[in-house]
């Protein structure tokens, strides 16, 4: 592949430290971190620096979902005893423009120039791997002592008859629309389908979300996904679960596509369809088995948990992996991929307490262990459960969907994991995941100061929760002589 | 009017159902009181089960009783099973639906293993009253045995942990699965105690996987929202003082649970965090039923949405307002001055329903309906009517439970689950 962007370094057999093949999270805070350390790093990336996260993930859907959240506010004025506004209308184009805006700030931060400056090598080109341990990037040979593969992934092309020429949107293109469809299909229950499928309901399409899982957002909690689904039935969106989608035409000016649920077919007309269900990992092409990189095509990259690859000079982080792909966790992994890889350290990623969230309203956030899997490690969890609508500010905020679940080991106060669902879960997961990864327990939480009234106080009325269930009897009976006169 | 007259008055304004909405001629019990309404296999399962506290409270006569199940009975031995799109069931386990005159398959659904467990508990109820020598009664055990005995439990679990929730010719077997803390309790222990193709008791374990002990409200409990999952079990199950693996961790039982459960229906009542102008602590049942919807209203400066048939719970959802006033009539049994106050609310708030003494499937305040009152949805539905009759007579008597606690497959499938203590 020939990048449009220029190439910034030309350095035929020059020797790195470490050599990143790719400039996302990972590859940029791996990058980053090893070069201030006195490191010699080369960075190469074949198209756009801040990969997908920047481009068409994380940042523009994050930027679309405020301005959504806006309209829906507007349309709800009055259940803040305010007024809807008349008129409300959704400037589309003003609302990409804001898009464009916002990613063109972000992307100065992390743009060619900075990195250079920085004494980090770019080299813009497809990487492929010569040796173990070298790399080429067009005419140039790079050497390394140690590699990092972050090429990340794409979005699945689904196997659905007639997708393909009917044509689909997935987050890479998703945000170069220039109009709202005003009926849109997404197919993907996930986070990216359903953080996109209530952003564009409130942005005035009219919503067909389908899932083939019985639930959305595979992986959290039931009660979760049930707050979730609420949600999206009040934002209009028409949800069918555990359904397939199976057939696509185009008839005159509409796309029509066949849903098929327990055998029995439902036909919607739609303008387009956006597709989330799932990604393919980046592997082709590297000439990962010149050096001796286990990988499988469809899976990714299998890492052990210092994310080291089959030749321990070559690391792997993020979507492209078999494991532990979580591209919120990025830059985690990339830091943890400078200390193994240039100082012998022994950083496991399953040491770290990471939080993740998917950004709908309300949010789910998680940190840790889930009950499914402390069940299956045969470790008894108990969970406190605080609802919003037992938090003073929340209701304040009319913000009452949600809840905070701390699970913690049974009889004792030590955190295994947490569910926050709340219009702003993605702040309020991170109390609970310092607190993990400082070791801190439920008795810290309950003992920990907070300004009143703040949401976060739901997390310390759970470890409240906590204590007070905890009977002492001895404390109980001094509690009691004391008052008895 | 006392506690025990209401209760009376309800019991029977209950059962009444199952003399109005039966057909005689095959004994299958309609879904609901509406027009065109098919058979609920479920249905006739809480009817069979009504029978015998009919007879003893003096409503019908025991051989017209035994006359009813025996119709029912040798319907459902001599109906069609096969992998046919228009049987009555297959392997064992019959439709969900059937068309109430001619006893097939309606509406291409599924074959439901926890409707026939429902189904076959009723069926064996009736075979533990009717005891006696004569050939209606000893017809009645020997068909009871056999529509037992011929269900492939183990097939349901089509070669996975968990029993599958459901089976069609066109499709196979249904995505959904039953794990995780529901009502299927009762489906487990009735394949878990066949003698002929049963469940394995790793199946129990593989169900209760995703069970989460939570603390809601300041109550320790095994969580699940809507109601009814807290009680179509216990409608048969005696589960006082008896505990499974997990309930001996814990030091509950699943009895104690259903009551906290109440408490934190009352509570979410009492809290209504989505303003439906729901009246206070006894206005509670949130649980499956019908409901206003689909319908999409903006009330009171707030945009709703309200569902239709759907399993609301609380405290996670979905709740639009719906109230299922029959499910907190059937909560008598673990919470009876809650239960009481609840149904003495409803009948303040709707008087008319004493006319009947029959609670209808739900109502909804915030919802349209005929008058200021908001939505009352039309006719009774069946399950409501089978829960609030068996429910009553075990608060009163205990005759369910005494009946089923001399079952063998129900004590056979609660040891092979892992339960032990109390009358087990």
């Amino acid at each position: 592949m020939t990048s449009a962007l220029p190439r910034q370094r030309s350095n035929s057999n020059a020797r790195y430290h470490l050599l990143i093949v790719g400039a996302g999270p990972a590859g940029l805070i791996a990058a980053q971190t090893a070069v201030r350390q006195g490191a010699r790093v080369a960075l190469i990336e074949r198209n756009l620096l801040g990969g997908n996260c920047l481009n068409t993930g994380c940042i523009p859907s994050k930027t679309i979902i405020r301005t959504s959240r806006l309209y829906r506010d507007m349309r709800d004025a009055e259940m803040f005893g305010g007024q809807v506004p008349g008129g409300i209308a959704v400037d589309f184009p003003a609302v990409m423009a804001r898009v464009r805006r916002v990613r063109a700030r972000l992307a100065e931060r992390v743009s060619a120039e900075r990195l250079a400056a920085m004494g980090i090598d770019l080299y813009f080109g497809e990487a492929r791997f010569a040796g173990p341990d070298s790399v080429t990037v067009g005419a140039d040979v790079l050497r390394f002592k140690s590699a990092l593969i972050a090429t990340g992934a794409r979005p699945v092309r689904p196997p659905i008859s007639g997708i393909e020429d009917a044509g689909f949107l997935t987050y890479e293109n998703v945000f170069d629309l220039t109009e709202c469809p005003k009926r849109l299909l997404v197919v993907g229950g996930g986070p990216t389908g359903c953080e996109l499928a209530q952003a564009f309901a409130r942005l005035g399409s009219r919503v067909t979300l389908v899932q083939d899982e019985s639930m959305f957002l595979g992986q959290e909690e039931r009660d979760a996904a049930q707050l979730l689904s609420d949600a999206l039935t009040r934002d209009g969106i028409e949800i069918h679960l555990d359904t397939q989608t199976t057939r696509v035409r185009v008839q005159g000016g509409d796309t029509i596509v066949d849903l098929v649920s327990n055998g029995a077919t439902h036909t919607v007309a739609v303008d387009r369809i956006l597709v989330g269900v799932g990604t393919v990992p980046n592997v082709q092409g590297l000439g990962l088995e010149t050096a001796g990189v286990a990988y499988d095509a469809a899976r990714g990259i299998p890492v052990d948990d210092f994310l080291r690859t089959s030749n321990r000079r070559i690391f792997a982080a993020g979507d492209v992996c078999t494991e532990n792909k979580f591209p919120h966790i990025e830059s985690v992994a990339g830091q943890i991929v400078t200390s193994n890889a240039l100082f012998g350290g022994r950083a496991r990623l399953s040491a770290q307490a990471v939080p993740w969230c998917t950004f709908t309203d309300p949010e789910i956030a998680h940190v840790g262990m889930y009950v499914t899997e402390a069940r299956q490690k045969n470790i008894t969890m108990k969970t406190f459960t605080v609802l919003m609508h037992e938090v003073d500010r929340a209701i304040a905020d009319s913000e009452e969907d949600g809840f905070v679940k701390l699970h913690v080991r049974e009889g004792t106060a030590k955190i295994l994991g947490a569910t926050v669902v709340a219009r702003h879960a993605g702040d309020l997961i991170n109390e609970i995941s310092l607190a993990m990864s400082a070791g801190l327990d439920l008795h810290a939480l309950a003992r920990a100061n907070q300004p009143f009234p703040t949401q976060s106080q739901a997390i310390k009325m759970a470890a409240d929760a906590y204590v007070q269930s905890r009977s002492n009897p001895l404390r109980t009976w001094l509690r009691r002589t004391r008052l008895s006169w | 009017m006392r506690d025990d007259e209401l209760l009376d008055c309800l019991q029977r304004g209950a059962f009444g159902y199952f003399v109005e909405q039966t057909n005689s001629a095959n004994g299958l019990v309609a879904d609901t009181s509406r027009a065109g309404s098919p058979a609920s296999i479920a249905v006739v399962g809480f009817a069979l089960a009504s029978y015998p506290a009919a007879v003893d409270r003096g409503w019908i006569e025991r051989d017209d009783a035994a006359a009813r199940t025996l119709v029912t009975l040798r319907f459902f031995e001599r109906s069609a099973q096969g992998a046919e799109p228009d049987a009555t069931g297959y392997k064992g386990f019959y439709y969900h639906f059937l068309d109430l005159v001619s006893g097939r398959r309606v509406w291409q659904c599924e074959v439901s293993p926890i409707d026939t467990g429902i189904l076959l508990a009723g069926v064996l109820t009736a075979a533990a009253y009717f005891t006696g020598t004569t050939a209606v009664e000893t017809e009645i055990r020997a068909l009871a045995r056999k529509l037992y005995e011929r269900v492939d439990w183990d097939w349901a679990r089509n070669g996975k942990g968990t029993v599958a929730q459901g089976w069609k010719p066109e499709t196979g077997f249904l995505h959904y699965r039953w794990q995780g803390y529901n009502e299927a309790a009762l489906l487990y222990v009735l394949g878990l105690g066949s003698p002929t193709h049963p469940l394995p008791p790793a199946s129990y374990s593989a169900w209760t996987t995703t069970y989460q002990w939570e603390r809601i409200y300041g109550a320790d409990v095994l969580y699940a929202g809507p109601l009814f999952i807290h009680q179509f079990s216990h409608a048969w199950i005696d589960f006082r003082q008896i505990q499974d693996p997990f309930m001996r961790e814990k030091g509950s039982d699943y009895f104690e649970n259903s009551r906290r459960a109440v408490d934190i229906q009352r509570e979410y009542a009492r809290l209504d965090p989505n303003e439906y102008g729901i009246s206070g602590p006894d206005c509670w049942g949130f649980s499956a039923g019908d409901g206003p919807g689909p319908l999409a209203l903006r009330v009171r400066g707030r945009n709703r949405r309200f569902f239709e048939y759907v399993a609301r719970g609380v405290p996670f959802g979905p709740d639009d307002g719906t109230i299922a006033p029959a499910a907190a009539l059937a909560s008598l049994p673990f919470a009876p001055a809650f239960a009481l106050s609840a149904v003495r609310h409803f009948l303040d708030l709707y008087p008319e329903w004493r006319d009947t003494w029959r609670l209808p499937s739900g109502f909804n305040r915030t919802a349209p309906g005929a008058d200021s009152r908001g939505w009352i949805c039309e006719g009774h539905f069946g399950l409501d009517q089978g829960a609030v009759v068996l429910m009553i007579e075990n608060h009163r008597s205990g005759l369910i439970w005494k009946l089923m606690r001399n079952s063998l497959p129900i004590r056979t499938g609660l040891r092979r689950a892992g339960f032990t203590g109390g009358w087990l």
